[in-house]
């Protein structure tokens, strides 16, 4: 079958996207965290965290979230406040 | 709002649906909350088990938005390159009741079943984000809603909020679930031409077939993949324990294209077109892992109390229904004595120990533990096997005894057959 590709792939879905991010770092914790126990760069299944340019800053993506909760569970420092989007907004499945 | 309600629940999936389907049909006041659409959230792996929805709405499957009976069933054990699989069909599971097992895609049988509750007389309301819990002397007086006049209250709560449980952790029931009791499962919906799907499964109309995937189904990464047959779609997934993922660095999106490419699971979904991809927690700790389930005004149901069966079997839905079910007897009960303190809702917490869920729960209470034990089952345990199976079948011009013989040293310089027979005794024992 036809390949896509992650970003291709959170194409497919409906966002909500609220102004403000529903999952908010405690980045005096992360920005010390360090680079083996940063779990949330590659646990996410959508990708949702990734550093900056230059590497000073975690981006946090939240527009293409898809609620699952595993960065908060896999965070060992429990850094991430994560709420639930505002009634209405986040991801929409079609099929679920 | 100032309609104060005989009870407020939160999440209209399947537990938070049935709680409710129950407590307006019985007349009561019921209001529930979902922070979407019904079913808009929900993603699972895809089989609906429905004895308790089945009495609650008999014959559901004539009206609901069912995709297949199920009524092949495969487990397979895969190593890099090769597979062992284990096959069964049943003629008994092609008529009513269809063994309560039917594939669906949750935006769509969600909305039906909410719907069902709003017919009984239950008011959804949509795109309302439960926030927080209105405590009163400690105990749960109502919600608010993150809607306008967002205060409401009500006799009781049933939480029914699912696997990423904010709610219950802030009602003080329930601390943050651990990495190694949770499940991330990760799918893609995969389109097909019906006539295809049937053909590759051995189908007939409205037959279906879920295939089950183990050993390295995740490149020797404990956990497993699946395929269930939809109407027109495939339900691709994998499921990995959050830990493992932690521990070994991988990127989910990797580990399902990973199982999407292998040849023993490539073959089905050869010309198929991904058109979802989601992911959703599985709370998979077990016995060990269901939290305190009532304080005084609250329930706890479904994936958010953790009730869900680890096993071979993955119910979750059934136990779901069951739970609300059970919480609304509940309420029922203590609506009859004018008490809602955790004495009275204690009588849910009996009830499902009385019941399938608890029971089964029990029964399967070390395969949690034992999955985590046994991470040769998943990389070299399958890769000897198989080699050994390959072995045996191999047409050599060597005699049937020299073959035999060199396999079975292959095979015990690849694994320890002490350590490979005491890890299958485990999750034998974990899991039949």
């Amino acid at each position: 079958m036809e390949k896509k590709t992650l970003p291709e792939k959170l194409f497919l879905l409906s966002f909500k996207v609220d102004k403000t991010s529903h999952l908010v770092l405690n980045r005096e914790f992360c920005l010390k965290c360090p680079e083996s126990e940063r779990t949330c760069l590659w646990i996410c299944p959508s990708e949702v965290y990734k550093w900056d340019a230059g590497k000073t800053d975690i981006i946090v993506g939240y527009e293409g979230c898809l609620e699952c909760g595993t960065c908060r569970i896999a965070c060992g420092k429990g850094a991430i406040d994560w709420r639930n989007p505002r009634g209405g907004f986040g991801v929409s499945y079609r099929f679920g | 709002m100032d309609e104060k309600f005989d009870c407020i629940i939160v999440g209209a999936g399947p537990s938070g649906a049935t709680a409710a389907l129950r407590l307006a049909g019985a007349g009561l006041n019921v209001v529930v909350f979902e922070r979407g659409k019904p079913g808009s959230k929900n993603m699972f792996g895809g089989v609906l088990y429905s004895t308790v929805l089945n009495k609650l709405i008999p014959d559901f499957w004539k009206e609901a938005p069912v995709e297949r009976h199920v009524i092949r069933k495969r487990f397979s054990l895969l190593s890099s390159t090769a597979e062992a699989a284990f096959d069964l069909s049943f003629n008994a599971f092609d008529s009513p009741p269809y063994n309560n097992s039917f594939t669906v895609l949750r935006a769509r049988f969600d909305r039906w079943y909410a719907g069902k509750a709003e017919e009984a007389g239950a008011l959804i309301v949509t795109d309302a984000n439960v926030e927080d819990f209105i405590v009163e002397d400690n105990a749960i007086k109502g919600v608010k809603a993150g809607i306008e006049g967002g205060d409401v209250r009500a006799d009781c709560v049933i939480c029914a909020e699912g696997a990423n449980s904010l709610l219950a952790e802030k009602s003080g029931l329930k601390t943050r679930p651990g990495p190694s009791s949770t499940t991330l499962g990760v799918k893609e919906v995969i389109s097909l031409p019906k006539e295809v799907i049937e053909d590759r499964f051995s189908l007939e109309d409205g037959q279906g077939a879920s295939f089950e995937f183990f050993g390295t189904a995740l490149g020797g990464a404990a956990g497993s993949g699946f395929i269930y047959t939809n109407k027109d779609t495939l339900s691709v997934g994998i499921g990995v324990p959050i830990s493992v993922l932690k521990e070994k660095g991988l990127k989910p999106n990797d580990l399902i294209e990973g199982f999407k490419g292998h040849p023993a699971v490539a073959r089905y979904l050869r010309g198929g077109k991904t058109e979802e991809f989601s992911a959703h927690m599985i709370p998979e700790g077990g016995y060990k892992a269901v939290p305190t389930l009532v304080k005084d005004g609250l329930m706890l149901v479904g994936d958010s109390a953790g009730l869900l069966n680890p096993s071979l079997f993955r119910e979750g839905t059934n136990l779901a229904m069951a739970s609300g079910l059970l919480a609304a007897e509940t309420v029922i009960d203590a609506r009859a004595k004018g008490d809602f303190s955790a004495r009275t809702l204690g009588g849910y917490a009996e009830r499902l120990k009385k019941s399938f869920v608890i029971k089964d729960l029990l029964r399967y209470k070390d395969v949690p533990a034992a999955i985590g034990s046994i991470p040769g089952l998943f990389s070299e345990g399958p890769e000897a096997i198989l080699e050994f199976l390959q072995g045996h079948f191999t047409v050599s011009e060597k005699s049937k005894d020299e073959l035999h013989s060199e396999i079975r040293k292959a095979f015990r310089n690849k694994v320890s057959m002490k350590k490979l027979l005491l890890e299958l005794y485990r999750a034998s024992k974990a899991l039949r």
